[in-house]
């Protein structure tokens, strides 16, 4: 990170302080406007082609005991933040909810108010978590195919890294931070990227060479994909010009996971134009494919169903193609896994399902 | 046919009552190991209550219970009453059905004189030994030692020996050591909870005891208080049963019908006499005379006189001829025994009028105790008592547990499935019945039985107690809320503003306009702490709106327990146990502060949150309530329809952002 970079974050921490400041010295009661980060509140900016929060704005007031206490975390967090970058420093989500031990009242009582924190201070600091020197536990998924990238690594070596050749079965691991001072995306022979829920179907196309034969880069999800996972596919989408599909199974979560790769996630919406991949496609498995492979399938339990219902009030699901398919799914009240295609043998994935799938999106 | 009949006619004799309850033990109680321990403790112990309080001595009684082997165990129970005259001890002690109390229409604990005789009868059948009993009688020079057993089939006392001896440091009392069959345990029906329980409801006694390990716990005084010697009294005719009215008439001495009903009852005069003569003559379509002699009385003109009884409206019994606990020390009771559980709250106890069912007067009481350490998932525990005895077996079948019953709980703060039974909550239930004679399901006097009137009673006591609860309940949730503000104010805001302050490297700034605008309230709050041998009061007002206030406090504390300490700048009267403060100009953010000691053993009968205000809008206030209309406060004018205070110019529409708790589950 450039030293201009580091000093605008600390210019806008202190904002954000001094905004707080400013009104107990006006004698007011402290409060912090954030927008709402529901799904009401999203809309899509048809500029970036991505969804962002819309006009809808909460408060965060000191009159009660939650917002009070969440202010003077938000004060806490900053003086962290800033200290880490002038001492070149950074830590992760957990080892900050740890140090809040030592904050009194500021304490955060789980981790997942220290995460979200750290959102809401990306919001309304308008800085990226990794600007705070903040990062995740886990870092994002694994790459295979023949893409070439330059990571500077921790001793600051720029390593030349071709995510087929030079790397073990496993593939290239994304780091939590893939901006452009720690990777630099170099070229691709590969014509699309595959990007792939699970563990299990990851590593049936690897083991199908499925890379190899039909020129694609497949990338694991590991589930909801990490931030560095989506900002990563993003770049390979923007800079080496590769089309993205994105491979799931075939329940409400997943859709889920193919909406945060494409159009952005409510819960950073914020930051859905470094995220997300507006020409991202979705290949399956779809509610048609149930039918029309006859897969083997679980019933939706209450919570699916509720998925669902929830999915149909969502507005990035509002178009025909989602609204079918959703409504298909409550219909024959069914979902399955990616796996289940191994009904007609291991190969039927990368000899049948995915080439006919692939090809009538034009893409084979 | 006739000798089949002449030998059953040998067979057939009178059996003596002492044979009777031998053959019949569980009808007085003693129907299992463990009970008839209690049994035989709970009957020594109630006739040396009775005995002291008949005789106005503060009672103090011991209690110790030794393990002979296995099953058998030796009862000592000694008291400092007025002791016994030798001739009297043997029957006493030896002889069922004979008492002072028998025929008295008196509250007291024991009724038929049957209870410690048959304590002695059960030891001497179950192990053979006889029970040894001491007395003295103030300002003799002897005391008298007896052994005792019951011949059952005479009903009369056997003395096996009688020594006169000298007793070390004892003015007078009786004492009495008996061995018997039983089982000592432990939990709700043990010895340890009767005696509990006992020092609850007699907190004028002193009760030590010595279990079978040798731990001793002394249930210590709480009041020096006597309760009054309860008055003798003749029946009250309300209520009365036909077949009780017609043996009073045959036995009665009066010669005339109306002497009878005025002289051999309660609260009829010649008025009220002529009224029921009058009323019966009505009934039975011919004149009754007032001449009649009441023995010549037909069975169709005694129930024409029942009947009319109903009709005429006769003054309640008197209140002298029972000793209710009273709400005061009820309170005490309870909490010089409970206080270990540190509940949270103490219902202010409700003592109801006397009432009358079946010609017996009655007086229903009950208190409750929430929170603190009573277990929150269980049944509530319900503490039963008649006239001052602990009552613990036959929950199920008693009064008491119905009236609780029928209660709908839920509007009260507590659980209850379906608004019946009994309710579930960290909550303690007492309930008194005195009565001059308590309709017992059993001779074992195990359960009140279930009398309309009596459950009546029962009902509205505790509902009225209930309601406190209810109340407090509110109270607390309120203050819980203005807690939480207060935490605010207190220290989150300080710090943000200290936190913001080091960060954008300038002053503090000055807090008030914010806190007052958070806060907008004038806060009471008051603490008890105990302090030695006094309780140290702090009542601290602080001043959280926007302006200067000017306001009156009013509380109230228990006269004896009051003392010069309560004199401060702020006191403008103390009269009657009503105290009022007066809080000039108390400026915004201002606080001020009263203290004072309270002294004494009704000290702790004080409660913090009997706390009333006026001289200022209640709506801004926090932690006391608008004076009620019944004080009579000179000068008290309260202000109702003051204009409300301004809003925030700075209130929002926003909705709060930490309370959309929609679950962010599309991410990471």
């Amino acid at each position: 990170m450039t030293n201009e970079r580091h000093q605008e974050t600390i210019e806008r921490l202190h904002g954000v302080a001094e905004d707080i400041y400013d009104q107990l010295d006006k004698g007011q009661i402290p409060k912090m406007s954030i927008p709402l980060r529901t799904k009401t509140n999203i809309e899509f900016d048809p500029k970036k082609s991505v969804w962002k929060y819309g006009k809808n704005v909460g408060a965060r007031s000191a009159k009660k005991i939650k917002g009070a206490k969440m202010l003077l975390r938000t004060l806490f967090m900053v003086e962290f933040i800033q200290e880490m970058i002038s001492s070149e420093r950074s830590s992760t989500l957990r080892e900050m909810y740890y140090i809040s031990e030592g904050w009194g009242d500021g304490k955060f009582n789980s981790q997942d108010e220290s995460n979200l924190l750290a959102e809401d201070l990306e919001i309304v600091s308008k800085c990226m978590r990794e600007d705070f020197k903040l990062r995740p536990e886990e870092d994002g998924a694994r790459v295979i195919g023949d893409m070439t990238l330059i990571e500077t690594d921790r001793k600051g070596k720029r390593k030349r890294i071709n995510c087929r050749d030079d790397v073990g079965d496993s593939g290239y691991g994304i780091p939590y931070n893939v901006e452009g001072e720690k990777i630099e995306l170099l070229e691709s022979n590969a014509k699309f990227v595959i990007a792939i829920e699970t563990g299990g179907m990851f590593d049936r196309l690897v083991e199908n060479g499925f890379d190899e034969s039909n020129d694609a880069l497949l990338v694991h999800l590991k589930g909801q994909p990490a931030r560095s996972t989506r900002r990563f596919i993003k770049r390979l989408n923007n800079e080496l010009g590769l089309p993205v599909v994105v491979f799931t199974d075939g329940d409400p979560w997943s859709f889920r996971i193919f909406a945060s790769v494409a159009y952005g996630a409510i819960k950073t919406a914020h930051i859905s134009e470094y995220l997300a991949t507006p020409t991202a496609e979705f290949v399956g498995i779809t509610a048609t494919d149930i039918l029309n492979y006859d897969l083997p399938t679980d019933k939706l339990t209450d919570m699916d169903v509720r998925a669902l219902q929830s999915e149909l009030n969502d507005p990035r699901f509002k178009d025909h193609f989602w609204r079918s398919e959703i409504e298909a799914m409550l219909k024959m009240n069914k979902k399955a896994e990616q796996q289940a295609l191994a009904k007609y043998g291991l190969d039927f994935v990368t000899d049948k399902y995915l080439p006919e799938k692939l090809t009538e999106m034009g893409l084979l | 046919m006739s000798s089949i009949a002449e030998k059953l006619a040998k067979n057939q004799k009178e059996i003596s009552v002492s044979e009777f309850f031998e053959k019949n033990r569980q009808i007085l109680g003693f129907d299992s190991m463990s009970k008839s321990l209690i049994m035989g403790v709970k009957e020594a112990v109630d006739n040396s209550l009775d005995a002291c309080e008949e005789a106005s001595i503060p009672p103090e009684i011991f209690v110790q219970i030794d393990k002979v082997d296995n099953n058998e165990y030796t009862v000592i129970v000694e008291d400092n009453g007025p002791g016994i005259v030798k001739r009297q001890i043997p029957n006493v002690f030896g002889r069922l059905l004979y008492g002072s109390r028998f025929h008295s229409l008196r509250q007291s604990r024991g009724q038929q004189g049957i209870g410690i005789s048959a304590t002695v009868m059960y030891g001497q059948i179950t192990t053979g030994k006889p029970s040894h009993v001491q007395s003295k009688v103030d300002k003799e020079e002897t005391a008298w030692g007896m052994d005792i057993i019951v011949d059952t089939k005479k009903n009369r006392p056997e003395t096996k020996r009688e020594e006169p001896f000298i007793w070390e440091g004892k003015e007078h009392g009786t004492r009495i050591e008996f061995t018997i069959k039983g089982r000592y345990i432990t939990g709700r029906q043990s010895i340890f909870e009767y005696l509990k329980n006992t020092a609850i409801v007699n907190p004028h006694a002193r009760i030590a005891f010595i279990d079978p390990d040798g731990r001793r716990v002394v249930f210590d005084r709480a009041t020096e208080a006597l309760p009054p010697v309860p008055r003798e009294i003749k029946p009250h005719p309300q209520g009365i049963e036909l077949g009780t009215l017609m043996n009073m008439a045959k036995s009665t001495g009066e010669k005339k019908l109306s002497n009878f009903l005025k002289n051999d009852f309660n609260r009829i005069s010649d008025r009220v006499a002529k009224e029921i003569i009058d009323k019966a003559s009505e009934r039975l379509g011919k004149d009754l005379s007032s001449n009649k002699n009441p023995a010549n009385l037909d069975i169709t003109e005694t129930k024409a006189l029942h009947e009319a009884i109903d009709k005429v409206k006769i003054m309640a019994p008197p209140t002298d001829c029972l000793s209710p606990i009273g709400e005061e020390l009820i309170k005490k009771g309870l909490k010089h025994v409970l206080d270990e559980a540190r509940p949270e709250y103490y219902a202010p106890p409700v003592t109801r009028s006397p009432s009358v069912a079946q010609g017996n007067p009655f007086i229903a009481e009950c208190g409750i105790v929430y929170g603190g350490e009573l277990p929150k998932d269980s049944q509530v525990t319900i503490l039963r008592f008649a006239n001052r005895v602990p009552l613990l077996y036959q929950q199920g079948a008693c009064v008491v547990t119905k009236a609780i019953e029928n209660i709908d709980w839920r509007r009260y703060g507590l659980e209850q499935r379906g608004g019946k039974g009994i309710p579930y909550g960290p909550a303690i239930i007492l309930v008194h019945v005195a009565s001059t004679k308590v309709p017992f399901t059993s001779e074992a006097k195990e359960a009140i039985a279930n009398l309309e009137e009596i459950q009546g009673e029962i009902d509205l006591a505790l509902r009225a107690c209930a309601r406190k609860l209810k109340g407090h309940l509110n109270k607390a949730e309120k203050r819980k809320k203005t807690r939480a503000k207060f935490e605010i104010v207190q220290d989150i805001i300080p710090q943000i503003a200290a936190k913001s302050a080091a960060i954008v490297g300038k002053d503090v700034p000055n807090l008030s306009r914010t806190i007052t605008k958070i806060m907008n309230v004038v806060w009471i709050d008051s603490k008890v702490e105990n302090g030695g041998k006094a309780k140290r009061v702090s009542i601290n007002i602080y001043n959280y709106t926007g302006k200067q206030q000017s306001f009156k406090v009013h509380t109230l504390i228990p006269r004896a327990a009051m003392n010069d300490s309560i004199i401060s700048e702020h006191l403008v009267e103390a009269e009657e146990g009503k105290v009022t403060w007066e809080f000039r100009k108390v400026p915004s953010t201002g606080t001020m502060t009263v203290d004072f000691d309270l002294v004494g053993e009704m000290a702790d009968v004080f409660d913090p949150e009997d706390l009333y205000i006026s001289g200022i809008n209640p709506t801004i206030v926090m932690g006391a309530d608008p004076l009620p209309g019944d004080w009579n406060i000179k000068g008290i004018k309260v202000i109702e329809d003051e204009e409300p205070e301004e809003q925030d110019e700075d209130e929002d529409d926003e909705p709060d952002y930490d309370e959309e708790g929609e679950v962010l589950e599309d991410d990471e």
